[in-house]
């Protein structure tokens, strides 16, 4: 390792004396030995596979034969593919707005909570609930009964003078069907949005409202750029889970993105193309181009998060 | 400041008339409470309703399921439990139970070592490269797992680990989670360096201050580790549908698919009563343990 990366904090400034150094390398050899299980993992486990996967992302490939070079031909016939530019615009769908309606819910529900009424702590508790259990294969067998045809939400909006219908099998109302389950579960934004409300400091508040400004201006002027931290936090982290979704969509479109291709999610149409076809290059390839998708917007939402998230300098 | 000037300007200003400003204040308090209070408990029903339903479904014959918003069941009954209970295609409802049990609970286990001597070397040791590690360990929380799965998948394949439960579980124990690797070092980073450097001073090793000093003072933030390595394990789809093939080592989130798969589809009956099933341990550990949850999600988010 190199000498410069040794003088941390607290490391002598001037040459170290011989027991020092013994006790530096020591504390070298301890910590790499804590860290083994981590540095094994890491490189069988993460790094590894994602170097291979990049190669594998160049070759025709399934698991039998040896991989073939084949140059850019998976990602050119990417291009060509309807199957998987309709898995890029279901999936956008989904994040783009999805992720804003879902965010959305989970602050207006923090801000209520946040208003000094009694009983915080169990709404706070119950409306975590949904995010614990949303996500299971067993919700999304009930999603699929309580938006089926003649299921509840049939059977209520007839009764309210809509279309007769279940949504399950309209491909027009399957996107609508997944933003409300992944809208369903807003607590775990909203527990982060009310411990970040609570950061925000009362005095400013009061001391607007004073000076005359109404609850809106308050909240656009000094609860927004406050939050603003906890906002990109969100932002970044739901965006984030949204391009992953796997069980719900699997389980409610049967397992092959039906009805009319309308809920073939990216990471369901790559696990079909992978490990249904065999197909492992072509789906390397799926998988290098999500992984460069996400690291752009989380490079962009880092970039432009300095003209609007403000960290206030006092507090840590 | 001038805030505390005008606030005291304003009320000595209201001075006047102070009676009926404070009965109206209490009006408007109570108003605003009740309010408040309508609208968290329309939302408490939107939350609970998919769930409550769930349950009382689960007790209904089929035929009365779809369709029916309201909770209560002209004839409940536990057929389909029974139906639930009896397994698919020879293989039990209770081996598919200790499935998910047995990869739950050794998911919990390795969590926990390895994420915790993991975070140690992280936030007590001082050694070359610290930074780097810790970097890409965080890195590694912004990974999509699609780049990992299918050279993952070739090597579990050629080592013959395909339908064990070894691909499952490797991970837990060499610490591949980074979130609770990341939590744990933010819980280790609250510990005054005075409890453990007392401990140093007295001649003890990193071994045994991580052994005596800081594994007990971790336990809230193994708590947390835990149940959600528990729920995440147990809710589990996409690991045991790339590996596991023979049924009956099946955890319950495949078996409620391939159960799906064979009773016809409008039977939601029995595919209800089975969701509960599985679904029961989930909501036990959240109505024992919410606040280490919760608590939990809310300090993770604001120091991340």
């Amino acid at each position: 390792m190199s000498t410069v990366e040794l003088r941390g904090p607290s490391a002598p400034a001037t040459p170290a004396a011989p027991g020092l150094k013994r006790a530096r390398r020591a504390e070298n050899r301890i910590g790499y030995a804590f860290l083994a299980p981590w540095l094994i993992g890491f490189f069988v486990l993460t790094a590894g596979p994602m170097l291979a996967s990049l190669y594998l992302a160049f070759t025709d490939y399934n698991l039998f034969r040896a991989p073939e070079w084949v140059g850019l031909e998976n990602f050119t016939r990417l291009l060509d593919d309807p199957r998987y530019l309709q898995s890029v615009k279901v999936t956008l769908v989904y994040v783009l707005i999805g992720t804003p309606v879902k965010l959305a819910a989970a602050l207006a529900v923090a801000l209520l909570l946040n208003s000094g009424m009694r009983g915080q702590g169990f709404y706070r508790s119950a409306f975590y609930a949904p995010s614990l259990i949303g996500a299971s294969v067993s919700i999304a067998i009930v999603w699929k009964a309580m938006f089926s045809d003649a299921g509840i939400v049939d059977v209520v909006l007839t009764g309210l003078g809509g279309q007769p219908g279940g949504w399950v099998g309209d491909p027009d109302k399957t996107m609508p069907m997944m933003i409300l389950l992944a809208t369903w579960q807003f607590g775990a934004p909203m527990v982060i949005f009310l411990a970040g409300l609570k950061q925000v400091p009362k005095e400013l508040h009061e001391a607007a409202a004073v000076d005359g400004a109404g609850a809106l201006r308050r909240f656009w002027n000094i609860t927004v750029p406050m939050l603003s931290p906890v906002i990109f936090f969100n932002l970044l982290l739901e965006t984030i889970n949204a391009f992953q979704v796997f069980a719900s969509a699997y389980v409610i479109s049967g397992g092959q993105g039906g009805p009319a291709g309308s809920t073939l999610f990216y990471t369901l149409y790559l696990y079909l193309r992978g490990f249904q076809d065999s197909r492992m290059g072509y789906a390397s390839a799926m998988a290098w181009v999500l992984a460069l998708v996400i690291g752009l917007i989380t490079a962009v939402m880092f970039r432009t998060s300095n003209a609007w998230v403000h960290y206030s300098g006092e507090s840590k | 400041m001038s805030t505390a000037t005008s606030t005291t300007t304003a009320a000595a200003l209201s001075d006047p008339a102070p009676v009926s400003r404070k009965a109206r204040r209490q009006q408007g308090a109570l108003t605003r409470s009740v309010v408040l209070h309508v609208l968290s408990i329309a939302v408490l029903v939107v939350a609970l309703y998919p769930a409550v339903w769930m349950l009382v479904s689960s007790l209904k014959p089929t035929n009365e399921i779809v369709g029916d918003p309201s909770l209560l069941p002209s004839s409940a009954g536990l057929d389909n439990f029974r139906t639930a209970l009896a397994g698919i295609g020879g293989v039990s409802f209770w081996t598919f139970t200790w499935n998910s049990l047995l990869l739950a609970v050794l998911s919990v286990v390795g969590t926990v070592l390895s994420s915790s001597v993991t975070a140690y070397a992280f936030a007590r040791i001082d050694f070359a490269g610290r930074r780097v590690w810790f970097a890409l360990m965080i890195g590694t929380l912004l990974l999509p797992f699609h780049v990992l799965i299918i050279p993952q998948y070739i090597v579990f394949q050629k080592l013959g680990l395909v339908d064990t439960f070894v691909p499952l579980l490797i991970g837990k124990f060499l610490a591949a989670e980074a979130f609770f690797v990341f939590l744990m070092v933010q819980f280790m980073r609250n510990v005054p360096r005075e409890l453990d450097e007392a401990a140093r001073i007295d001649g003890c090793g990193h071994a045994r201050t991580f052994g005596s000093i800081m594994l007990p003072l971790l336990r809230p933030a193994i708590i947390t580790s835990s149940i959600f390595a528990f729920i995440w394990s147990w809710n589990d789809f996409l690991g045991p549908l790339l590996y596991l093939n023979s049924p009956e080592k099946y955890p319950l989130p495949l078996a409620l698919r391939l159960f799906v798969d064979q009773t016809s589809v409008s039977d939601y009956g029995a595919q209800i009563a089975m969701s509960v099933l599985a679904l029961l341990p989930v909501m036990l550990f959240f109505l024992v343990f919410q606040r280490f949850l919760v608590d939990g999600v809310a300090t993770q988010g604001l120091k991340g």
